[in-house]
């Protein structure tokens, strides 16, 4: 009973941390609430199901070709539509639930309604401690290991990571140290939507997908961002394994109330709001509190 | 009195293109039944003033108020299923139920806002889009009382004839938009709620500092949105003899938004606009070829007016053909030379 919840905590925590810190990025710096995240993952794992289904391309290249088009795609939502109304934070939010439907009706209109898996990308599964796991699993962890690693690095060592980080910290003194705020922005926009695309390609084989996705897992995104703090990279990751533990809890114990989840995700999400109204690793600036 | 009233008429009404526009509206409401008796075309107005007073009240808690409310259906579900539960176990007929029905929305407001009064901006939105979606996953977990997944059916109708119905939900709707407008009305001399309501929104830290109790005020403000919202509710679980958990969907909460935002936030008017304009498009649209692009339209329309219209269609309209005098704040038609009162010059005072 432990160790499947575990395993089971791990991989759903590690997608949900590749979503929420992607979005909590794009908060952080931008102060963008983008709710068209989970849209953008959804359009991603149709390109993967696309690619390698319908069209029969190889794993590589359909893995390239999704990721780039997610990045680009959310290029140019921001570019066209988000940096004009950047300065109002309901705008943004109505905004990008605007674009979220658009991606869904796209996908209706031109996939209709269906339920889709795209192939696995490594076959097989093995046991684990006397649980079966597959091996697509494995390397989805694998993965999101990797690239969190790999962001970390960045944001904490490269020009480009200390530049995005002074962003998020004061854009106005970012802009008089020589740092081109708009494009920092742009910048960040694109890591947040590619990281959205790689946790597209990871899930598109295990979960089963359909235009209307991108609503469940959006609400326990937000509940892991708010209850880590939104702009937290890392209140997000522990957020994400908090609240795929609470899930995973949740099916193992009550199995008849799986449906359930998302309310105590969403309790999860209150009880700490009502404890840190900033999150566990937000933060209120002094003159915002009331 | 009746001589006062044509004067008022003449002199207050006529003169000013958008109220005149607004008494037409009225009176063609009133009307509409002789225009078209037909079933269909007579719902989907019914449905309208019902979500007129939907969308009004999210533009009262959320417009007025600043505190941006991404989870309004809360309120439109617990009127519903409220009013229809008073009925299930206490057989109260609809006038008595759909009253008491919003009273426990506007206390559902109360209670959502206690956590909510901690929190600003983003995490307000998204703590309060939370509550529908847990009041209906926990209605689901009763299926005794809630019906589960299919709801209560069998409610009694507001009215016994169709047109009956619409004139019960027109004359509601013309009295909540009424109320909801006097309260956020800034220049009221005698109800102070609307200047304080713009007061919060503008600078909370100001207003506390002037000695307005905000806290006071935006509990105020959720149990109005939330009476409101809850009579909508009720309405609709009469009008249609049945409630079950859509009334609680994150669909229903943004529609309040569009149709909002598509009038014109801050404004009462602009949302009623918005819903009579919008959604009998959007229903006209679904017989026909282009019935399947009907959201995506919608999602389009949205995003161009937030990127190019930010202020909301009515609102446009209004500052295009209605223009202020400079010397006694009267509204004039935008084509008069000189004001209808004080006759100081019109010429040149810019648009909006």
């Amino acid at each position: 009973m432990i160790v499947p919840i575990i395993i089971r905590t791990l991989t759903l925590g590690g997608v949900y941390a590749l979503l929420a810190s992607g979005m909590s990025l794009i908060f952080g710096v931008a102060h963008i609430v983008n709710l068209a995240h989970t849209a953008f993952f959804m359009v991603g794992a149709y390109g993967m199901w696309f690619l390698m289904r319908q069209q029969g391309w190889g794993p590589i290249e359909s893995i390239l070709v999704t990721v780039v088009g997610v990045t680009l795609l959310g290029l140019l939502v921001y570019r066209v539509f988000l940096n004009r109304v950047r300065q109002h934070p309901q705008a943004i939010l109505l905004i990008t639930i605007a674009f979220a439907l658009v991606f869904q009706e796209l996908l209706v209109l031109a996939f209709g309604s269906h339920f889709r898996t795209a192939p696995a990308l490594i076959q097989g599964s093995r046991l684990i401690l006397g649980v079966r796991v597959t091996n697509q699993d494995l390397l989805a962890l694998g993965v999101v290991a990797v690239v969190m690693i790999v962001m970390w690095l960045v944001l904490k060592k490269t020009k480009l990571g200390i530049a995005i980080r002074a962003t998020a910290n004061d854009a106005e003194i970012a802009n008089l140290m020589g740092i081109s705020v708009p494009r920092t922005l742009l910048i960040t926009m694109g890591i947040g939507t590619a990281l959205a695309g790689v946790a597209a390609v990871l899930m598109a084989p295990l979960w089963v997908f359909y235009p209307y996705i991108w609503m469940s897992p959006l609400t326990m995104i937000l509940a892991i961002v708010v209850l880590g703090g939104l702009g937290s990279i890392k209140g997000s990751v522990i957020g994400a394994f908090i609240i795929a533990l609470v899930e995973t809890l949740v099916v193992f114990l009550l199995p008849q109330h799986g449906y359930m989840t998302t309310a105590f995700a969403l309790l999860a999400m209150i009880i700490v709001l009502s404890v840190r109204p900033g999150g566990l690793f937000g933060t209120i600036f002094e003159e915002e509190r009331l | 009195m009746l001589k006062r009233r044509l004067n008022d008429f003449r002199w207050g009404v006529l003169p000013v293109p958008g109220r005149l526009m607004a008494v037409i509206f009225f009176v063609f409401l009133f009307v509409f039944p002789l225009i078209s008796d037909a079933r269909y075309p007579l719902l989907i107005v019914t449905l309208a003033c019902i979500y007129a007073i939907f969308a009004v009240s999210w533009d009262l808690l959320s417009g007025y108020t600043g505190q941006v409310n991404f989870g309004h259906a809360l309120f439109f579900g617990v009127g519903a299923y409220g009013s229809a539960l008073l009925y299930k176990y206490l057989g109260l007929p609809p006038w008595a139920t759909i009253p008491l029905g919003a009273l426990i929305a506007a206390l559902a407001g109360v209670v959502t806002c206690l956590p909510a009064l901690r929190l600003r901006g983003p995490y307000l939105s998204l703590l309060t889009l939370a509550f529908p979606l847990l009041l209906s996953q926990v209605a689901r977990a009763f299926p005794e009382v809630t019906g589960g997944y299919i709801g209560i059916r069998g409610l009694p109708a507001l009215a016994a004839s169709p047109i009956g119905r619409y004139y019960v939900c027109l004359i509601v709707m013309i009295v909540s938009v009424l109320i909801m407008w006097k309260l956020t009305d800034a220049g009221s001399k005698n109800v102070r709620t609307g200047l304080i309501f713009h007061a919060i929104r503008e600078d909370e830290i100001t207003a506390r500092a002037t000695g307005i109790n905000t806290i006071r005020y935006k509990i105020l403000a959720f149990a109005i949105g939330g009476f409101f919202g809850g009579i909508a509710g009720g309405l609709f679980g009469h009008l249609l003899r049945t409630v079950g958990l859509g009334v609680f969907a994150i669909s229903l909460s943004f529609q309040a938004i569009i149709w909002v935002v598509f009038g014109g936030i801050v404004s009462i008017y602009g949302p009623v606009i918005g819903v009579f304009v919008l959604y009998p498009l959007v229903e006209l649209m679904q017989g026909t070829a282009i019935g399947e692009y009907r959201n995506l339209i919608m999602a389009v329309i949205v995003i161009l007016i937030l990127c190019f219209m930010p202020e909301g269609i009515a609102v446009r309209i209004r500052d295009k053909i209605e223009r202020q005098c400079p010397r006694c704040k009267l509204s004039n038609a935008a084509w008069r030379r000189e004001c209808r009162a004080c006759s100081a010059s019109l010429r040149h005072v810019a648009d909006g």
